[in-house]
């Protein structure tokens, strides 16, 4: 298998994430809540997993994401 | 980005009485007195079995006659109800060369099966189908109020209105009596807030009769413009008020008012928990419950719906960079924090239902109380607003630079009460504010209107001059398309310019969200059978955000899935916003989440438990690809329906001027040298729009490909005749057509 595309590169692992494949700086004790909020990510119906674990949508203030983690946070769709 | 809460006016839903408002019923003795009855007619009315009267009513208002039709078991197989009937009736009452103001174009409307059972939310839908002035092809729209389910359950599963009167009429259907009848009715005046609560009063037999009335009117605005829109009402019975919800898109208003209707009135029985006589009324009650315990433990974590409406995605699509501003040109504005949900949160009447049919718990159809009207022939009355949903702020209001919630009130009473789209009128207010902006527009040109973006008291006047079939009113009101022509016959721009940020295709006025960044969605609009809504699919998100959609296969999957599965809530008189407003607490579990797997099951529950007959996840499918199919033909026959219709305006692809470029440069220039492979550097904004857009276009162009090739159609978007067999629907008329096409 390859690697995964959305993971940072080796050399960054220690100071970056990656969020649906872009690259975010990292700091100790992030939470998923501090990514959502670096990414600007205001809309409420989201799926969210670390590293392919889901994280309940109650979980987001509490949850630490490590250092090179992947990110993914599916959006949903509502509206008109 | 707008993440802070705004300084709401001083008036808050709380210091505000919600029965309070202008009554309009002054005089009703002496508009009653004028009318004169020109057709009565009596009928036996009828309750629907598993969701079907198996007749259906036809209203010829030139021969004045009124006949009642057959609905035949080859029309549910192949139509189902609904948005599929109405495509039906229009086609066999129309020929290739019918325009929208001949006579024989017809306005249908048909309910559905399932409309009408109050076990589950969004059940109470209306379908309007006819040929659009603003297109010259079919439209449909999906419309709550209470006409539709109402008209079922006096005996009929559609009504369609053919032909013109010589006068101003009223078409009244009164269940309970068994009686159509045809009224002239010379003096009520045509606005919808005013006569659907005048006809409301007059056809009801007392005030506890009120809410087994529905009114369909248009108003002014639809007599002199081509974005005519209908208003369904409702019964409110806290506001005491008659409510309005809009079939909004193609101008249906106006092919109404050119048939001189004043008003479609239907009065049924009073709503009970069975009317429908489905075939297993627990199958459905199971699962509405289930649903209506996710709505009342969920909505205020998710989506909000029953404080804010669909007004709470206006700072999401502020912050990802998705709502229209100053004719799509941008996407977000640091003033979008003044027409954002928490403004709404505080104008909606709070802690009422809104449901805009029953036993809807989602109840989203806000309406914002005590707005004093500050322009025009009702100024300082007071209203109650119905909204604004997102569309109406996004388009009303930031597309055209107003970032102004009372304005955005006033904008939305009156494309209302008009009967004006707000969507279409949004969209084209924002071009003409553009082509101010460019010159392409003067006050010379204006007859004196200021279009400078911002402008809220300009864009009024011109919503008034529209009602009042005057000065540059009119012409803005013919629809982006005719515009771009008039302009360019006269020298006033380059058409090239104009063609490239009219942000219309099909003639059709594009809804509020900006495509340019996914081109998903850019088909998920342009490859529309109607034209540029986003009832059939919003991918974006999908494929910008969650980057979902990588290939043109997986996109070409997503566009031949979500239009067919969407056009389905058409063909059965549903709501679509309780499919994915709302979603259960396990969703997130599931294997393919966007689709909300949960909610599909239900629907495939309440469709079997109505009709009786087992419909499942592919059925839904196997139904809407039908009447999908069909109407792709109906356009073909009109002579369109090709990949020539579906090529989209520049605008909504990439970024047409300098300063559009240059917003998102460092976007674009990532874009040019990761995928396009060309080094930005040193290059001129004009050399990286062209660049940009060839490949984009170029792209746009595969992505066709490939949807076509999913849906079974010809390169040149022609369903095959190897297509039509497999969906059960080659008719000989049919197959012949594709056949001459190529297909
Ligand atoms: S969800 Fe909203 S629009 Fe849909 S039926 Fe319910 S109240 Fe009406």
């Amino acid at each position: 298998m390859g690697a995964d595309p959305g993971a940072p590169p080796a050399a960054d692992r220690d100071t970056r994430l990656a969020v649906n494949g872009e690259p975010l700086d990292w700091r100790e004790g992030m939470t998923v809540r501090d990514v959502l909020q670096a990414k600007n990510y205001v809309f409420k119906l989201l799926i969210v997993t670390v590293n392919g674990t889901l994280v309940p949508r109650g979980s987001y203030d509490d949850f630490v994401v490590p250092a090179g983690a992947d990110v993914k946070v599916v959006h949903l769709i509502s509206g008109g | 980005m707008s993440t802070s809460p705004a300084t709401d006016s001083p008036t808050t839903s709380t210091a505000r009485d919600y029965t309070v408002r202008t009554s309009y019923t002054q005089g009703l003795e002496e508009m009653r007195a004028a009318h004169k009855v020109l057709l009565e007619v009596p009928f036996t009315p009828s309750e629907p079995e598993r969701g079907y009267n198996m007749r259906s009513l036809h209203v010829d208002l030139t021969a004045m006659k009124v006949t009642e039709k057959k609905v035949t078991q080859q029309m549910k197989d192949i139509f189902v109800g609904g948005r599929g009937f109405g495509l039906w009736y229009l086609w066999n009452a129309t020929t290739p060369a019918t325009r929208w103001n001949d006579p024989e174009n017809e306005i249908v409307i048909a309910p559905g099966p399932i409309a009408g059972i109050t076990q589950y939310p969004g059940t109470g839908k209306s379908l309007v189908v006819s040929i659009s002035p603003l297109t010259d092809i079919p439209i449909d729209c999906n419309v709550g109020g209470y006409y539709g389910p109402l008209l079922k359950f006096c005996g009929f599963d559609a009504i369609e209105i053919q032909g013109k009167a010589a006068a101003e009429v009223v078409v009244v259907v009164d269940g309970p009596r068994g009686v159509i009848r045809i009224e002239e009715c010379p003096l009520e005046p045509p606005d919808s807030h005013v006569l659907s609560e005048i006809f409301t009063h007059m056809y009801a037999t007392g005030p506890e009769d009120y809410k087994n009335v529905s009114v369909v009117s248009a108003g002014k605005g639809s007599d002199h413009s081509y974005i005519g829109c209908l208003n369904f009402s409702f019964w409110d019975l806290r506001r005491k008020a008659a409510r309005l919800k809009q079939a909004g898109r193609g101008g249906v208003g106006t092919v109404f008012r050119d048939k001189k209707l004043k008003a479609l009135v239907v009065r049924g029985p009073v709503i009970k928990a069975d009317l429908n006589h489905v075939a297993d009324r627990a199958r459905i009650q199971k699962v509405g419950s289930v649903i209506n315990k996710e709505i009342h433990d969920l909505d205020s974590s998710q989506c909000n719906m029953r404080r804010q409406g669909t007004a709470h995605l206006v700072e999401v699509m502020d912050a990802y960079d998705l709502l229209p501003v100053k004719n799509f040109q941008y996407g977000n504005h640091p003033d979008t924090k003044n027409i954002a949900s928490w403004v709404w949160d505080k104008r909606f009447t709070q802690g009422i239902p809104d449901g805009c049919w029953y036993g809807c718990t989602m109840s989203c159809s806000k309406g914002a109380d005590g707005h004093v009207v500050k322009t025009g022939p009702y100024k300082g009355d007071v209203v109650t607003v119905d909204g604004p949903e997102y569309e109406n702020a996004a388009g009303l209001a930031a597309n055209c630079g107003i970032f102004d919630p009372d304005w955005l009130l006033e904008s939305n009473f009156y494309c209302d009460t008009y009967g004006v789209d707000t969507i279409s009128f949004g969209t084209l207010c924002a071009f003409v504010m553009e082509c101010w902006q460019r010159g392409i527009l003067n006050a010379e040109r204006t007859g004196g209107l200021d279009l400078t973006w911002g402008n809220a008291e300009a864009q009024m006047e011109m919503l008034h001059q529209m009602a009042r079939g005057e000065g540059f009113g009119v012409i803005a009101g013919k629809g982006i398309r005719q515009m771009k022509r008039i302009f360019a016959e006269n020298g006033w721009g380059d058409p090239k310019l104009m063609n490239d940020i009219g942000m219309e295709v099909k003639g059709l006025e594009y809804s509020q969200y900006q495509s340019k960044e996914s081109l998903a969605q850019q088909g998920g609009y342009a490859l529309t059978n109607k034209g540029p809504q986003h009832d059939e699919a919003w991918l974006i998100f999908m494929d910008m955000v969650n980057k979902h959609l990588p290939t043109f296969e997986a996109k070409a999957e997503a566009l031949h899935y979500f239009p067919l599965f969407r056009t389905w809530f058409g063909l059965n008189g549903l709501c679509k916003l309780p499919w994915n407003d709302i979603e259960p607490a396990n969703n997130a579990e599931q294997a393919e989440p966007a689709k909300v797997p949960e909610h599909v099951h239900n629907y495939c529950e309440i469709a079997s438990g109505v009709t009786g007959i087992e419909v499942t996840k592919e059925k839904i499918i196997e139904q809407s690809e039908k009447v999908y199919n069909f109407q792709r033909i109906f356009n073909l026959r009109r002579g369109y329906g090709k990949r020539e219709h579906d090529w989209p305006p520049y605008r909504s692809v990439g970024p047409v001027t300098v300063e559009e470029y240059e917003s998102r440069a460092e976007r674009y220039d990532k874009q040019m040298r990761e995928e396009i492979g060309v080094d930005p550097e040193g290059k001129t904004t004009e050399e990286k729009i062209a660049i940009t857009r060839q490949y984009r276009e170029d792209r746009y162009s595969k992505l066709c490909d490939a949807v076509y090739k999913r849906r079974g159609w010809t390169t040149d978007g022609v369903p095959t005749v190897a297509t039509l067999e497999k969906l059960g629907i080659a008719l000989p008329e049919l197959v012949e057509l594709v056949k001459q096409h190529g297909g």
